[in-house]
């Protein structure tokens, strides 16, 4: 190729004619599938009616109800605690294993060990922790339920930033503990950066996985804190009022508002660029 | 090095958890029957007591942890259960559920019972007994109400769009065999022993058989069935006839109250086969350590006031004959269902424990589901 | 496999130590001894009141190969396959494209597609029904538009199932593949540009096969829960469409038959792990390493 090519494809590069071209067609259908339903969702807070299946006329009675429901409340804020918690923990422990699994110890066995929650069904899971959890007499509670939810998690992200690990080819790693560098320091300073998005991806993986997730919560809870999927789960027999869309469509606004927020604050304090 | 490190690894691993579990299969499992109840005082200072209740999300009235401190003294906390199945794995897991009293439905009730997990009824500590009705005092699943206390009661019937569907249901074939303008417009329960009564009581049969070539006729006649069905639907068929997805469901009578309550031409008729008898009652768990308060708050729910509560919010029969006559007349007309007297009621056949053959009709369930 | 670094193998133990113990602690305690616990069930009978009788034997298995059991094992593997396919072909796309957007907007558009699943899960899915049923707003819209003449059934079948198992784990599908793709530092795919490759051939021969691993972890969070989901083919489903997790569902809670249920859970297990084993070793043959 002659070196007039190569510059002027140089000169090309700044990084905003990357475009994603066709690509915008996926992402904006994608977007479309996921948030169409949402948006049934939000439509049917409205309903004049008690049903959250059937619009029967404009309402707004749904939301001072759910205000003055302190059990939902209850529920959410614990479903908060745990969220994060079990995020913390999964996100910690599943990117120190998965280094471990790939830096330093291959072995299929521990793969899959590590792996279990995310290839087990979680009905398993649920009734194993809560056979184990009566037999050594842990009480029952939002304690077991983070435990249980912070075992399911690390699976997922061990998962995750073992598959972008295996990508990187450790030249990197070796040349810093080549010159001078401890493991642990090679570890935080090269590693860490370079695996970033996959163990972010694994934590949002994690604490979304734990928000909604009802079964594995069910069984090792106790009976005093219930979760905002058992709390909704438990009003099924006598019909889910829109009150719980309502819930949905305010959390959906705080949490979009949040992240929006986020990312505008990300802007001012943006320095690097692609 | 590393590969006989690795193999001592997995070999310690495997070692320990199989100790791990022989262990525990022989500590766990003990199904001890005591029939010895607990000396109780009637005179316990309540105020020092606090229980736990789990019941139906709904069921019982917002306010009623303040109702129970007044009229007692002592404080309780309520946790919900979407299903029978949930609430009985948590109590037969083993260990404390934590629950003092559990809203179970009638057969639940039975097979707790007969695990010895119930604590057998104290009449002393609950006088509003004599509230209730001679017939749910023989109630098949606890004749003489030794550990259970029957909160609702109902039947299982046909559930339809009376402006859709002409003439109106009046035979369980209706719906398994329907008109083929209904075909794809009609639902059944879902739930095992809801999902047979229309066959049962279609070729005859009683709501409790066991007997194999009985449950292989109704896999035949529920199998066909199938072909006509929009789905097995157990919490939203009220839905499906309000929007007319549906023109006819199987479904409990209070349930169909909801129906009517959006759509008053959803009517609900009781086929001349006949059906069952169901009902959701109280028990207290043998585990309790608050066995007085459980009581009282048993007490206090048959109270007519509190009692009343359930048919004029839920829709559903209470087996209390003072408290029926709380009920507004207005209400027995929008739901006909309410106005139903015990005597009619007691026509249906109760549901009760099948014991190991309950399987049976898990069994019949999937086959029919999967086909 | 990493050269053993310079510093030493006492430390190179201790590291391993560092990075492997507390997690796999956590995982030994917290998950292999309670699956096993579950797992021990097989070998033993339902009690009489449900619960576990002790006595040892092997007839749950010769029962889990009934024909019932073996259709629904069969269907529900077609149609957790499917969700899969489905969920790949939408899901690689879009994490490439969302890889592809400038850096401030990624982590925007990526929590946009995890957002919808901080709703419950229950309230989604009825959100389905409403828009799938024969009254529902995609039939209005078909009709309106003269697209259909009759109101189709939607809802209550394998479809609706399918369909709604993919919206419930697409994000497990994007985020894995996101996390494999994004940052792929467009270093190796401007060189290939560079050296004259077309765009498609960089994606085949580049971009692809680095993303491989993120695929493959994407096709199992997405294949295993729908295997096990017994939610949506009961709600979406209308009670037709039997699944496995249905299965196990109804024997543990339903007919109380732990062992039973056990059992079906161990077949599970095992196909899962097989094919677990599988992406292991594909995986590592995609892995990029310095000594190869």
């Amino acid at each position: 190729m002659s070196a007039a090519k190569t510059a002027s494809r140089a000169a090309r590069r700044p990084a905003k004619r990357q475009g994603l071209g066709l690509l915008w067609i996926p992402l904006i259908g994608c977007l479309l599938f996921l948030y169409i339903p949402i948006a049934t969702v939000v439509v049917l807070s409205f309903n004049s009616g008690r049903s959250a299946l059937n619009l029967k006329g404009f309402s707004l009675r749904w939301y001072p109800e759910l205000f003055s429901d302190a059990d939902l409340g209850h529920a959410l804020v614990n479903t908060l605690l745990v969220a994060t918690g079990a995020m913390v923990f999964s996100t910690v422990l599943g990117t120190m294993l998965a280094v471990g699994l790939v830096r330093y110890r291959r072995s299929t066995a521990l793969d899959t060990m590590a792996m279990a929650p995310a290839i087990l069904p979680d009905l398993v899971l649920a009734i194993g922790l809560l056979s184990f959890f009566t037999w050594v007499g842990f009480t029952l509670g939002l304690t077991t339920v983070m435990i249980a939810h912070a075992a399911f998690g690390t699976a997922f992200v061990v998962a995750v930033v073992r598959a972008r690990l295996v990508q990187l080819d450790g030249s990197l790693e070796e040349a810093s503990q080549d010159l001078g560098a401890g493991w642990f320091t090679t570890f935080w300073r090269v590693t860490l950066p370079s695996i970033a998005p996959a163990v972010l991806a694994g934590a949002l993986l994690s604490f979304t996985l734990s928000l909604d997730e009802f079964v594995i919560a069910f069984f090792t809870n106790g009976p005093n804190s219930p979760t905002l999927p058992i709390e909704i789960y438990s009003r099924v027999r006598f019909g889910i009022t829109p009150e719980i869309n309502a819930l949905a469509t305010i959390l959906l606004l705080v949490s979009i508002i949040a992240v929006v927020a986020g990312a505008l604050a990300l802007r001012r304090t943006d320095k690097t660029d692609d | 090095m590393a590969r006989t490190r690795k193999f001592s690894t997995r070999a310690l691993l495997g070692a320990g958890s199989l100790v791990l579990v022989s262990a525990l299969a022989a500590c766990g499992g003990d199904d001890s029957g005591g029939a010895e109840p607990d000396k109780l005082d009637a005179d316990a200072d309540l105020s020092k007591q606090s229980i736990t209740v789990s019941n139906w999300s709904g069921y019982m009235p917002d306010d009623i942890a303040d109702q129970f401190k007044k009229a007692t003294g002592a404080s309780m906390k309520s946790t919900e259960h979407a299903t029978n199945e949930e609430v009985m794995a948590k109590l037969t897991a083993g260990g404390d559920s934590g629950i003092d009293v559990a809203f179970v439905s009638g057969q639940y009730a039975q097979a707790l019972n007969d695990a010895g997990l119930l604590e057998p009824l104290h009449d002393d500590l609950i006088p509003n007994l004599k509230n209730l009705y001679p017939e749910a005092t023989e109630l098949a699943f606890d004749e003489g109400n030794k550990y259970s206390v029957p909160y609702t009661w109902g039947t299982t019937g046909i559930c339809y769009r009376s402006d859709l569907v002409d003439p109106a249901p009046t035979s369980w074939n209706d719906i398994l065999d329907p008109d083929p303008k209904y075909s794809g417009k009609i639902t059944m329960l879902s739930t095992e022993r809801w999902l047979a009564l229309p066959a049962q009581k279609a070729l005859g049969y009683s709501v409790n058989t066991t007997d194999d070539d009985e449950l292989a006729e109704m896999q035949d006649v529920l199998v066909e069935a199938k072909k006509h069905l929009l789905g097995y639907d157990d919490t939203t068929f009220y839905e499906k006839l309000i929007s007319g997805e549906a023109v006819m469901t199987e479904a409990w009578d209070g349930w169909c109250g909801y129906g009517t309550l959006e759509n008053p031409d959803i009517k609900f008729t009781v086929p001349e086969e006949g059906s069952d008898l169901w009902s959701d009652t109280m028990v207290v768990l043998k585990s309790s350590e608050n066995k007085e308060a459980a009581f009282a708050f048993i007490n206090m729910m048959l109270d007519p006031k509190v009692h009343s509560w359930v048919t004029e919010n839920v829709y559903y029969n209470v087996p209390n004959a003072p408290a029926e006559d709380l009920v507004p007349a207005e209400l027995k007309e929008q739901f006909p269902q309410l106005a139903v007297t015990p005597e009619q009621l007691g026509e249906g056949e109760v549901l009760v424990d099948l014991g190991e053959d309950s399987t049976k009709y898990t069994d019949l369930t999937t086959d029919v589901t999967a086909s | 496999m990493s050269r053993a670094p310079a510093t030493g193998a006492r430390s190179r133990r201790a590291a391993g130590a560092f990075f492997l113990g507390p997690g796999l602690i956590f995982t030994i305690v917290f998950v292999v001894v309670p699956v096993l616990l579950v797992l021990s069930y097989t070998v033993f009978d339902r009690g009489r009141f449900g619960g576990i009788q002790y006595t040892f034997n092997l007839d749950n298995f010769s029962r889990a190969f009934e024909p019932t059991f073996r259709k629904v094992l069969v269907s529900s593997l077609g149609i957790a396959a499917a969700a899969t396919v489905i969920a790949l072909a939408i899901g690689y796309p879009v994490a490439y494209a969302i890889a592809k957007l400038p850096e401030r907007w990624r982590s925007l558009v990526l929590v946009l597609v995890v957002i919808p699943f901080w709703t419950n899960f229950l309230i989604r899915t009825y959100a389905w029904m409403v828009l799938l049923n024969t009254q529902g707003v995609l039939n209005d819209v078909l009709v309106k538009l003269g697209l259909v003449d009759e109101r189709l059934d939607l809802l209550y079948t394998k479809g609706a199932v399918i369909v709604g198992l993919v919206y419930v784990y697409l994000p497990l599908m994007i985020l894995p593949i996101y996390a494999s793709v994004a940052r792929l530092d467009n270093e190796l795919p401007e060189a290939s540009a560079d050296l004259g490759a077309s765009k498609f051939t960089t994606f085949r021969r580049v971009t692809l096969p680095l993303s491989l691993p993120g695929v493959i972890t994407g096709c199992i969070f997405v294949f295993v829960p729908s295997l096990g989901n017994f939610v949506v083919p009961e709600l979406l489903g209308g009670g037709k469409t039997v699944m496995v997790g249905n299965l196990v569902r109804d024997q543990f809670l339903k007919a109380r038959d732990w062992p039973f249920g056990a059992t079906l859970a161990l077949i599970m297990v095992v196909l899962l792990v097989a094919l677990f084993v599988i992406q292991s070793l594909v995986s590592r043959r995609y892995a990029v390493d310095s000594r190869r």
